[in-house]
């Protein structure tokens, strides 16, 4: 009570004079949102294929009918991108510790990790799956995979360890090399002070890339569909083309989205939290 | 006293990054309980030579000694003698995820094969000593700089190290939380710590220290009793470091 009568008129203005500001500010804001996106609605709903359109890409009956088989397959999609997301944060971090390991013992090795992360970075994914997915199995040797499932998922782990790896090293590398001594100082092994010390800091600075990484990837999950396995993108594929509807597109799309905005919205509180750290 | 061996012996070490030189022979000997003050302008070399002695630093000639044994052969490895030492960084060097007690640790977990129960307790004991009671589970960002510097002596001494190396452990502080820092060296001086220390703390190091070495230019150019190299200094560099400091308001 006694602070309120200390705010003095001078602050009391102020305070008024930025409420006004702040409001001026978002009625410009909620009204040019109005006008653009009104009108970019009216725009397409006025436009002369719009009848058709809404029938072709939007028919409800058609939705109705193609869900339930499109999210069938797109079962398929989560089982794969669950296991293959497991085996690129392990094979990732794997390159990124040979990367970054100084050891001249494992030269030989460090150069193989460069080689792997130049490479299948560097390979369009969808090629990578074809030439994985058709190739190893033409090789005709026993012991290796011929499932397409199994091929599609081998070659998106190898692209995405690739990015996964260099998203740990950039980690890895932005913690203060004094942490590494005074880890050594105490008397940790180099693989201790990486385990417990540099490791942990590194993963929580990157954690918000790696989800980004994740994202993409489970998108990039549909691109197996080229080699044959029947998940949400190519079953809705076939259905579109049996009725020339392109609907079930529009529903595996919803699905894709079910599983990616949620995991954008961790990523960016991750991201706030990282900031306010 | 001085018929304690030597549990540090430095032998013509020198030590160059590229083609800055920045050890050119040090020989130094420090017996045990002792506490030696190294004292000298920034860039004579005494973080270096703290440094090499804790191979964190490899050495380019010469050999360093650690009760009676060579620590700088190739056949030597580093990481037990790093046990058996311990180095307090000037800007402390916490690390930052872990609380001031996993700090004080993760040393006598990992290196020493301390049990979780067992090394915690130690560690507990040790933070209650140097007045951190109540902040074991603090992370470092939540401590003052003082606090931060007592829980790095704190995981430093944990290991029980033969001697403790103090890298201007004061020059990162503000000047009011100096004071604290220092009583914790002062309380492992008094149970007879060995020591070096690098300091620009002048009546720190006259205090403590049972020796002081002057470095200039990557040598040890004077060293002895800290009333005789900070009052009756002999050489003309030590002279000119000291009266440059007494300028800046140093001493």
């Amino acid at each position: 009570m006694a602070e309120s009568a200390l705010i003095s008129d001078r602050r009391l203005e102020r305070e008024a004079a930025k409420r006004r500001q702040a409001r001026r500010g978002q009625a410009i804001a909620v009204v040019s949102s109005v006008v653009v996106l009104g009108g970019l609605a009216a725009w397409i709903l006025t436009s002369p294929g719009w009848p058709v359109v809404r029938e072709t890409f939007f028919s409800w009956s058609e939705f109705k009918n193609a869900f339930p088989e499109v999210l069938e397959g797109f079962w398929l999609d989560v089982k794969i991108f669950m296991v293959v997301e497991v085996a690129v944060l392990i094979l990732g971090l794997a390159i990124a510790l040979i990367r970054t390991s100084r050891a001249p013992a494992i030269f030989p090795i460090r150069m193989l990790g460069t080689v792997w992360v130049d490479l299948f970075r560097g390979v369009p994914v969808i090629l990578l799956i074809y030439l994985i997915g058709f190739g190893v199995p033409a090789l005709q040797l026993n012991g290796l995979p011929t499932e397409p499932v199994v091929l599609g998922g081998i070659a998106l782990t190898l692209s995405y360890s690739a990015y996964v790896a260099e998203v740990y090293r950039a980690g890895i590398d932005s913690v203060h090399h004094s942490q590494h001594d005074a880890a050594l100082a105490v008397g940790l092994t180099h693989g201790q002070a990486m385990r417990h010390v540099i490791l942990p800091q590194a993963v929580r600075r990157v954690a918000a890339p790696l989800l980004n990484d994740f994202v993409s990837l489970q998108k990039d999950v549909a691109l197996i569909s080229t080699i044959g396995p029947l998940e949400a993108y190519r079953i809705a594929q076939i259905i579109q083309g049996e009725n020339f509807n392109y609907t079930p597109l529009i529903a595996a799309a919803l699905l894709y989205l079910a599983v990616t905005v949620p995991l954008a919205r961790v990523v960016d509180r991750m991201g706030g939290a990282g900031a306010v750290r | 006293m001085s018929a304690a061996a030597p549990v540090l012996e430095v032998r013509g070490v020198t030590k160059a990054f590229g083609t800055r030189q920045v050890l050119r022979g040090i020989d130094m000997t420090v017996d045990e309980h002792r506490a030696v003050a190294l004292i000298g302008a920034s860039g004579s070399g005494k973080s270096t030579l703290l440094r090499c002695i804790d191979l964190l630093e490899e050495i380019d000639d010469g050999d360093v000694f650690l009760d009676g044994e060579v620590i700088t052969d190739p056949a030597v490895k580093p990481v037990e003698i790093r046990r058996r030492l311990g180095l307090v960084f000037q800007a402390y060097n916490l690390f930052p995820h872990l609380t001031a007690l996993q700090n004080v640790v993760l040393g006598d977990r990992r290196a020493h094969g301390f049990s979780k129960a067992e090394a915690e307790e130690r560690g507990r004991v040790l933070l209650a000593r140097f007045g951190l009671e109540g902040r074991e589970h603090d992370r470092p960002d939540n401590l003052s700089g003082g606090q931060q510097q007592r829980v790095a002596i704190a995981r430093a001494f944990s290991g029980r190290p033969r001697a403790l190396l103090l890298d201007e452990v004061t020059s990162a502080l503000d000047p009011e939380l100096v004071g604290e820092v220092l009583a914790a060296v002062r309380d492992l001086k008094a149970e007879g710590m060995t020591m070096v220390i690098a300091t620009h703390e002048m009546s720190f190091a006259r205090e403590v220290a049972d020796e002081v070495a002057f470095l200039h230019e990557g040598r040890i150019v004077e060293s002895g009793p800290p009333e005789r190299v900070l009052e009756q200094p002999q050489r003309p560099e030590t002279r000119r470091f000291l009266s440059r400091l007494l300028e800046a308001g140093r001493i």
